[in-house]
């Protein structure tokens, strides 16, 4: 292998793969004896494994705490401070609901575990069951989707089966899912995946539903719904939603939510009363369970009354005496998502998260969530283009327009807030704007940070017009630069390979 | 905060939204609860889970392992499990060298040359792996046996409904608990792909090398799905048998049973597939210095850059859950994933010996097994494994019967290093006395 | 400013086509290599598929974008250029020459006169980049 050039003197920057720390001999574990005589297993030789996990590391437990704990430390987290990534929802991370997931009486319980044996554990599901229903005034819920993207194509798959139950044959004429220009990847994608094709929406000057293009798009009989975010992704409410919604039901079709944006709307608005027939939620952003690194998600999905029998099984209900049951006598369900009952711990949390800021505490989440997003917008507006007019909700868009002048893109905005100790926002996406800049604090920041990180914004607007190189050049302050993913993506290496001897 | 934007209450934020949608009452949820009432409510819940507190022998595609003092604690550091996905490599090499770490272990394990960032779980990376097939080969037509988990075929069952896939069943044989010929028989030269879970659904090895043979004889492929993952410390690797793609259920190392989830799916195939793989990839990059970084790549063929023509709509996935496998498996290493591996097959054969000797007891499948095997009693194991929970605090098995209607007194046992000798034999008295 | 070969005919999709007999050879231009950014994969079809003009066939992809390519005339694939599977990057450095993609017999060699000359492509991308 070739010598891989040194971060700094220091070595926790230089931490290496856990495979190069390994030393023949270590371990870092140890079992009790086996304590049953050892006999001649019934596996046939051919069946069993001859290369001994050779290049499989061995290290002591020192090894493996020092190698993790260096490499945390080069993580930025919401625990270090404010994360504005546009359309994920950073929020806090509560530890108490981290220590009711690891309750034992929960973390121990096998998912196959007789119901009687398990009525705490249903209890839970069904209580979250209800809140999320109330939420979103759409009373069917499943929580068996396990993040955003697989609760859409439960949703879209439920769409698709109740259409083919209430048209029949007809159905198969009605296989287009109208998408905005500004939806987020997952929804096409998960349109796809239940066999629709997709038709692009246009949006207005103002960054809103093009109505009259959405009326053209609806005269054709063939749409079977409409997937629509709300807030949309520009972060600004759909005010014609009532309308939206008539003209898809008038057509036949049905109105899916893409709920990634109900951070805007808890105890304010409910998607049900709005017209909209199914959503999905995402705990990891609106009810704050932790993002991990990339999960794990839950992304429950609730739905109307009348599309209720076409939720994933098994429906957890309560019965006449109180007890919890699991209903797997659901004829026209769609079937399983996923096996057992989804990601069971973050519903754990999401639980706590819902019972931690009660009703009243749910809505005040949400007043701090769209203010913060406010009064950044309003602090930022000199300096950037704001490209629609309309009053944000919980997240602004801005792009580099004003900055592009003097050679200084998005990217290297975003590269620059590093050097300011933030976390950058979700850049270039939505699609339609050119060089989004997508900004949601969140409520979990105080004045002072938010003042902070106004404060770096425009101190990087200043830098644009006065030194473009600085920022063309950033990130000066972290372990390493800006990787050539060009390289990485034509000649990709995606693991470890011991050297040949 | 509100003055220094010009509004003067909190209800004019919400003056984008038409009055008549607005609630105009508080939400039908509960008030706010102190961390102490909040607590107590859980541990009264928890408490009623009598299940929890029980000597567990219960497998069927979720396991109970030991699971080191140390997965906990590096997961619960800030900077792993309230960061996000890693978009901005410079400040989230942590994130992406251990998923690298993850890639390679995952690789090592099943013996294929690239796996991704991490699905789901082993249902779902089915699914996605069924779907792969069908793109590689642009054929429609999947085989697959009713050895594997029920749960897992009804999950694939609903991933393909709308793709156009053919899904064939082929039972399996009921005097070994393994596939049987009638499976590499019914691949023809329509066929995308071979489905077999190895060890099966029964505990049963399957013999992949003789199912790859067949599927590639056709030009098929061979997907192997495995849902006790420690198998992969003694069993011969899926990729050293010929398979094209390998999923698992990754619980198994280091993953809390929590009632289902959250759980980690591992995919891995070979590296001229490595483009139509579903999900996060992370590979090396070097900045201009020289420094080796890691960075997400082959973003092109997900859901943000390809939308409806990518290969998943996979976004968020099991990044923590990755991790807390990547700790376990280092922790263990080399030695100790073997050495938990023959604990678990050796416990397994004392207990399965021991059942077998009992009166009216039988293990009705010959087939070779890992740590599950299926008991046969005298009678209904619904109601016997009732009262040995209750009677004896031993959760002695799963009733197949809550799976399939025509064997009502089968139940499947699995047995891991957890299970001391005394556990074991607690079981067998149990159901001698009952 | 983009270079634009006088003798190569051109699409409103960016792509090249130069004539050698009853054949075309088909890349795209250097207008486009340079909007995609540092090519990193070139999907290519298989010799002998056959496509109608303006029928995609294949794509090229960046780090963060990926595009369809399309046939400006109907044809048979004869040759594609193999290079590209561990070069890439030649569609930027040489997008005219060696980053040639695929060589087809045209069905109707008329259809090359439909196309942009290079003025007239010069003129398009200007009045796309305004």
């Amino acid at each position: 292998m070739t010598a891989i050039t040194k971060v700094t003197t220091h070595i926790s920057p230089n931490e290496q793969l856990i495979f190069e720390r390994s030393q023949t001999g270590r371990i870092g574990y140890r079992l009790p004896a086996l304590d049953v005589d050892e006999v001649e297993l019934n596996i046939p030789a051919e069946f069993r494994r001859d290369d001994d996990l050779e290049g499989m590391p061995e290290v002591s437990e020192v090894d493996v705490i020092r190698h993790f704990v260096r490499m945390s430390t080069w993580n930025y987290s919401i625990d270090i401070g404010m994360y504005p990534l546009g359309s994920c929802t950073m929020k806090y991370n509560s530890r108490l609901n981290e220590r009711v997931a690891r309750i034992a009486g929960f973390a121990n319980l096998h998912p196959l575990t007789d119901e009687q044996d398990a009525q705490g554990a249903l209890q839970v599901i069904y209580e979250l069951q209800q809140h999320l229903a109330e939420i979103t005034g759409l009373p069917g819920v499943s929580l068996q989707p396990a993040a955003g993207a697989h609760g859409e194509m439960t949703g879209i798959m439920i769409i698709r089966a109740f259409l083919d139950a209430r048209d029949g044959a007809a159905a198969s004429q009605r296989r287009t899912m109208l998408i905005p220009d500004s939806a987020h990847g997952t929804n096409p994608a998960s349109a796809h995946l239940s066999g629709f094709s997709v038709k692009t929406i246009r949006s207005t000057s103002e960054g809103l539903t093009d109505l009259d293009h959405l009326r053209e798009l609806c005269a054709h009989g063939e749409v079977a719904g409409l997937m629509l975010t709300n807030p949309n992704t520009l972060g600004l409410f759909e005010r014609n939603i009532k309308q939206i919604c008539d003209i898809v039901h008038e057509a036949g079709g049905l109105v899916y939510m893409d709920g990634a944006n109900m951070n805007a709307l808890v105890g304010v608005a409910r998607p049900g009363d709005m017209g909209v027939d199914v959503i999905h939620l995402n705990l990891h952003k609106t009810f704050s369970t932790p993002h991990g690194g990339g999960g794990p998600g839950c992304g429950p999905c609730c739905c109307t009354k009348e599309l209720e029998p076409f939720l994933p099984v098994p429906r957890i209900g309560k019965s006449e005496d109180s007890s919890y049951r699991l209903d797997y006598e659901q004829p026209k369900s769609i079937g399983r998502v996923k096996a057992f009952f989804g990601n069971y711990g973050m519903m754990l949390r999401a639980l706590s998260y819902t019972l931690t800021h009660g009703n009243d505490g749910l809505r005040e989440a949400t007043e701090a969530a769209v203010l913060n997003a406010r009064y950044v917008a309003a602090g930022l507006v000199e300096d950037y283009e704001k490209p629609f007019t309309g009053s944000p909700m919980h997240e602004v868009v801005f792009t580099d327009k004003k900055q592009s002048r003097k050679g200084v893109h998005t990217l290297d905005i975003a590269k620059r807030l590093i050097d300011y100790g933030f976390h950058p926002m979700t850049i270039y996406f939505p699609l339609i704007v050119q060089g989004a800049m997508l900004i949601e604090p969140t409520e979990s920041v105080g004045r002072q940070e938010l003042d902070q990180f106004v404060a770096a914004m425009k101190s990087i607007a200043s830098e644009a017009m006065e030194d473009p190189e600085l920022v063309r050049n950033a990130p000066h302050s972290t372990r390493i630069g800006r990787l050539d993913e060009a390289t990485a993506a034509r000649k990709p290496v995606l693991r470890w390979k011991q050297a040949d001897s | 905060m509100l003055e220094a934007i010009g509004l003067g209450s909190a209800e004019e934020l919400f003056d984008s939204i038409p009055q008549d949608l607005r609630l105009q009452r508080p939400l039908n949820t509960p008030a706010a609860l102190s961390e102490i009432e909040l607590l107590n409510t859980f541990e009264q819940m928890g408490a009623r889970n009598a299940g929890a507190r029980r000597i567990c022998f219960l497998g069927g595609g979720a396991y109970s392992h030991y699971i080191p003092t140390i997965v906990d604690h590096i997961l619960s550091r800030s900077e792993f499990f309230t960061a996000y996905t890693p978009y901005q490599p410079e400040i989230s090499q942590g994130t992406l060298q251990t998923i690298f770490e993850f890639q390679t272990l995952v690789c090592q394990l099943t013996g294929m040359e690239v796996a991704n960032a991490s699905m789901y779980d082993g249902s779902t990376a089915l699914a996605e792996a069924v779907l792969m097939a069908e793109r590689v080969t642009k054929r429609s037509k999947v085989v697959a046996s009713t050895a594997a988990h029920p749960q897992y075929l009804e999950v694939v069952r609903t991933y393909v409904q709308h793709a156009g896939i053919h899904l064939e069943l082929v039972d399996f044989d009921e005097k070994t608990g393994q596939s049987t010929r009638a499976l590499a028989e019914a691949i023809d030269d329509q066929t995308a792909a071979l489905v077999v879970q190895s060890p099966n659904f029964f505990g049963c090895v399957e013999d992949l090398a003789t199912l790859a043979d067949a599927a590639h004889a056709k030009g098929a492929l061979l997907v192997v799905a495995i849902t006790e993952a420690i198998s992969l410390g003694l069993l011969k690797s899926p990729g050293a048998c010929g398979a094209d793609i390998v999923v698992a259920e990754g619980q198994s190392f280091g993953v809390p049973l929590s009632f289902g989830g959250p759980y980690v799916g591992l995919f891995a195939t070979r590296e001229k597939y490595a483009r139509q793989i579903p999900g996060r990839l992370v590979g090396e990059a070097y900045d201009k210095q020289g420094r080796r970084g890691f960075v997400l790549t082959l973003a092109t063929r997900e859901q943000h850059i390809r939308r409806e023509k990518a290969t998943s709509n996979i976004c968020t996935n099991e990044g923590l859950i990755a991790l807390a496998a990547t700790v376990y498996l280092e922790t263990m290493g080399r030695r100790g994933i073997q050495e938990v591996a023959q604990q678990c097959a050796q416990k397994a054969a004392y207990a399965a010996g021991r059942i077998a000797r009992l009166d009216g007891y039988s293990l009705p499948f010959a087939g070779p097994v890992f740590n599950e095997f299926v008991v046969r009693a005298p009678r209904k194991a619904v109601e016997l494994l009732a009262r040995l929970g209750k009677e004896k605090g031993i959760d002695g098995g799963i009733a197949l019967s809550r799976f399939m209607s025509d064997q009502p007194n089968d139940f499947l046992v699995c047995v891991t290093e957890t299970n001391s000798r005394e556990q074991i034999d607690a079981l067998v008295e149990g159901l001698e006395s009952l | 400013m983009a270079n634009v070969p006088e003798d190569l005919h051109y699409s409103k999709d960016h792509e090249w086509v130069r004539v050698d007999g009853d054949q075309a050879i088909i890349g795209i231009t250097d207008y486009a290599q340079n909007s995609l950014g540092d090519v990193v994969y070139v999907e290519l079809p298989k010799v002998n598929d056959d496509f109608a003009a303006n029928e995609a066939f294949g794509s090229v992809e960046s780090v963060k974008a990926v595009s369809e390519v399309f046939t400006p005339v109907a044809g048979a694939v004869v040759q594609i250029n193999e290079t590209l599977a561990d070069e890439p990057e030649t569609v930027n450095s040489d997008s005219y020459g060696a980053g040639w993609m695929i060589r087809v017999k045209m069905s109707n060699p008329a259809e090359v006169d439909s196309l942009l000359t290079a003025a007239e492509y010069e003129d398009f991308t200007k009045a796309e980049s305004e």
